[in-house]
């Protein structure tokens, strides 16, 4: 079993390797600013995870991450790289709006939400199959495929929104109805008050373990993964590598779909043009980091919300670009490490 | 006595925990050729690594040419005359033979490489060797024994005085081996050393003068060839007797099983990798298929399995009759198609998987309930079949990867066994196995086939071949030469077909 333990070990090595190294780089960065790299960190710590607020604040930043790290570690344990989040999170955040907007006052708390999910998953569910749809029928690469949707969607969603469902004057989609907000966790905990921290992140909490348990426990999750290591050896024994490779990157697309939930059930109720920055590509980083494992992915999730709003605390005394550096550094060390710390930990033997 | 050329003394080397070479002594003369055997994972990869200077021995001395080398590094082994040619080719194919002989080494005038004089030099190596080879020729257009022989020429440029052959013949048809030989023994009468590595004991016999035996990385013994035989060597190296030859009853064989009819494959536009093949394979028949590697095996076998359809151009595959030329992958399994995959990594393990998930890979739905796999009955089942096959080590948590070739593809028997199988594709069922492996393998298929099921066996080797089979159909460039009983043929006339000759 000291087996199983080391291989656990080493996939949380590198992530902290990696954050570490990282650490070094920002505090020559700090230090060529004339600061205290010690100074700063504490200030950092202190505006997120000492104080509810910054918790609540946290906590909020993390949601999305969660979700578009799920996306794209799903698709990378199919052996698939999907760099089309924000297409799909376009999609599935605009369909999310638009059927809170529309649906009855009538309806129950309960099934708006739902309905509000289940439109979100398939819409970027949808935005995902077609470059799945594409690399099993004609083999082109899902990389280049999502890239290219990436602008369609989003160019389509714009015309949809100023054509259709904007409020005018606006840029904005008009409120959904108040059976589909999601309740903020300050009528739980009273300590996040004034925070936007809702129960879209326990949504998000939950769909990790559902993608845990269907990578790890199931027959689908398992087919998967055969693919996703040995795709020929996958399909000697006949599994069918290309429903396959449809059905994760309509899942991939379906929960960075979800990216928008904590913005659009829980913040701001509407969809805005440009609310995301980037929140698609951010999964990246994050599946990254989080080993494209559900467990790491929430938590390299919440590292990155730290970090994000971080930045805002510290922007009194160092510009905030210096957390976005360190956001970066983090990424190239997670990616320069993993082959690294590799050889260091097989040489030490 | 001839002077010892290479000396290993007390050589032990560990990776981690793994004793892979414990206490290793070899003395190898001048002008000899001696063979090293041993199993899978005795140790002999490691051994000539350490002698090649790509690995460092935790203890022990390496004294060439009675100098102690202290350490040795590839560039200085080739400095001291040593060359090693791979089991696999690196060579490449759109150069010419001079390009990738003086690849590394260029020669040049002025800011042009001097391609004249190289020519000139592999030339003459060629001739004073009988490699005939032409320094002008494209690697790509040459057979795999003029690749080999390329390989040779790569480390005699560099002036080796003694060639370590990491399993030289493993690709080699029966004429190539012959013509192999005769470059070896022109090797000797030049005064070079060789050492070769292989497990086929007929060829060491034939060609060594002594044998060194390694088993569990130590060395068992060291014997003249001339005073020993197959059986004592295969003895030495397993520990135990081992049956050589295959014993099989005669066979009973009952209604057709497997029915394949004017089975054509494209290989690319216009070039058919089989052509019009017909055959069948009745109950309790095994038809093993002969031929040289690439010339429609592989695209045979993915036809049988469903897999790559779309260059298949004509065709029916009837099982008990029932069509499955359209059938997918799953279906052909469920309908009583086993299959040992000629290729294991690329097609018959998931090596970043364990043990556990590859012995249910392509069952797991017997695995399953409610979509959710059943981890218990998983264990219970690997544990009984890692037992069964004696597999090693024996953890059903283990990845697949790290097992050595032998183990792995115990896995794989273990798993294609364990179908309820009415035809089974066995392909390259021993490749890179251990002795007693084989030995292990070959009852499995042949019991097999005394239950009546269908087998059809590929084989590089000829021996394999002609002991397991009752027919033999020879492949050569996409068509079936000919049948023949494999009691009525032997290795020389398989060869002969296998190069194309439609009458022996």
């Amino acid at each position: 079993m000291d087996k199983l333990n080391k291989k656990i070990l080493i996939e949380f090595i590198i992530p902290i390797f990696a954050v570490l190294l990282a650490l070094i780089f920002s505090d020559i960065l700090i230090l060529i600013y004339k600061e205290s790299p010690l100074k700063i960190y504490k200030l950092l710590l202190e505006g997120t995870i000492f104080n509810s607020y910054g918790i609540g604040q946290v906590i909020f930043k993390t949601t999305p991450l969660i979700f578009s790290g799920l996306a794209v570690a799903f698709a990378f344990r199919t052996g698939l790289f999907n760099i089309g989040g924000e297409g799909q999170l376009y999609m599935g955040t605009f369909v999310t709006a638009v059927i809170g907007a529309y649906l009855p006052d009538s309806i129950p708390r309960f099934l708006a939400v739902i309905l509000c999910l289940l439109g979100g998953f398939l819409a970027g569910g949808l935005i995902g199959f077609i470059p799945g749809f594409l690399k099993a029928k004609t083999g082109s690469h899902e990389v280049i495929n999502t890239i290219m949707l990436n602008f369609i969607v989003l160019a389509f969603i714009n015309y949809l929104l100023v054509t259709y469902f904007r409020v005018p004057e606006t840029l904005h989609t008009k409120e959904i109805i108040s059976n589909a907000h999601l309740a903020r966790l300050s009528e739980f905990i009273p300590a996040l008050d004034s925070t936007y921290a809702s129960l879209a992140f326990v949504i998000a909490i939950l769909t990790a373990i559902v993608v845990y348990v269907i990578l790890w426990k199931t027959k689908f999750g398992y087919e998967l993964r055969a693919v996703g290591h040995n795709p020929e050896a996958a399909a000697t024994a006949g599994i069918n590598v290309k429903k396959c490779i449809m059905m994760s990157m309509a899942i991939s697309g379906g929960l960075a779909g979800l990216i928008g939930l904590n913005y659009v059930l829980g913040d701001k109720y509407y969809f805005e043009e440009g609310f995301s920055s980037g929140l698609g590509f951010m999964g990246i980083a994050v599946a990254l980091l989080g080993r494209n494992h559900p467990l790491g992915v929430v938590i390299a999730a919440f590292l990155f919300g730290v970090l994000s709003e971080g930045g805002l605390v510290i922007n009194a005394v160092v510009p905030k670009e210096l957390v976005d550096i360190l956001q970066a550094i983090v990424i190239i060390c997670v990616v320069a490490s993993t082959t690294e710390v590799r050889k260091i930990l097989a040489r030490g033997k | 006595m001839a002077e010892n050329i290479i000396e290993l003394k007390n050589i032990v080397k560990r990776f981690g925990k793994v004793l892979a070479n414990n206490n290793i002594n070899i003395a190898v003369r001048k002008g000899e050729v001696h063979a090293i055997v041993g199993e899978n994972g005795a140790g002999k990869s490691t051994l000539m690594k350490i002698l090649y200077g790509l690995y460092h021995p935790d203890e022990g001395q390496i004294i060439i040419n009675g100098e102690t080398i202290i350490k040795n590094s590839p560039k200085n082994a080739v400095k001291h005359g040593i060359g090693m040619v791979h089991q696999h080719f690196m060579l490449i194919p759109p150069l010419t033979v001079a390009e990738n002989v003086i690849l590394g080494m260029e020669t040049s005038k002025g800011p042009f490489v001097d391609i004249n004089t190289a020519n000139q030099r592999i030339k003459k190596l060629s001739d004073d060797f009988n490699l005939h080879i032409d320094p002008s020729k494209k690697i790509e257009d040459l057979s795999v024994g003029e690749n080999q022989r390329v390989e040779i020429i790569k480390v005699l440029y560099r002036g080796a005085n003694i060639l370590i052959l990491d399993e030289p013949t493993a690709v080699l048809t029966p004429k190539e081996v012959e013509d192999f030989f005769k470059v070896i023994k022109s090797l000797i009468a030049q005064g070079k050393t060789v050492i070769i590595i292989t497990h086929k004991l007929d060829e060491i016999m034939e060609i060594s003068d002594r044998i060194t035996i390694i088993k569990h990385g130590e060395t068992v013994d060291t014997i003249n060839t001339k005073d020993t035989s197959p059986k004592e060597i295969a003895r030495m190296m397993v520990g135990r007797d081992v049956l050589l030859q295959a014993e099989k009853k005669v066979a009973q064989t009952g209604k057709v099983i497997l029915d394949v009819k004017n089975l054509s494959v494209t290989k690319s536009k216009d070039v058919l990798a089989l052509d019009n093949l017909n055959f069948e394979i009745k109950a309790g028949e095994v038809l093993g298929f002969a031929g040289v590697e690439g010339n429609g095996q592989t695209e045979l076998i993915e036809a049988l399995m469903g897999l790559n359809t779309e260059k298949i151009k004509s065709g029916k595959i009837l099982l008990e009759g029932n069509d499955l030329s359209n059938s997918l992958t799953k279906e052909r399994l469920e309908q009583g198609f086993s299959h040992i995959p000629e290729d294991r990594h690329k097609r018959g393990l998931v090596l970043e998987y364990q043990n556990s998930d590859n012995l249910i890979l392509g069952q797991q739905h017997n695995f399953t309930r409610t979509g959710l796999l059943d981890r218990i009955g998983i264990d219970e089942h690997s544990e009984r079949l890692i037992k069964e096959f004696d597999v090693r080590p024996p953890h059903k948590e283990v990845l697949s990867g790290g097992l050595s070739g032998g183990n792995q593809q115990k896995i794989i028997i273990a798993r294609e066994f364990f179908r309820k199988f009415k035809f089974l594709i066995a392909a390259q069922p021993t490749r890179g196995v251990d002795i007693g492996a084989i030995e292990f393998i070959h009852k499995q298929i042949i019991k097999a086939r005394d239950e009546g099921k269908a087998i059809l066996l590929v084989s590089a080797e000829l021996n394999e071949i002609i002991s397991l089979s009752d027919r033999i159909a020879v492949l050569y460039k996409g068509k079936i030469v000919k049948i023949v009983d494999a009691d009525k043929t032997n290795k020389n006339e398989l060869g002969m077909y296998m190069t194309g000759a439609s009458n022996g």
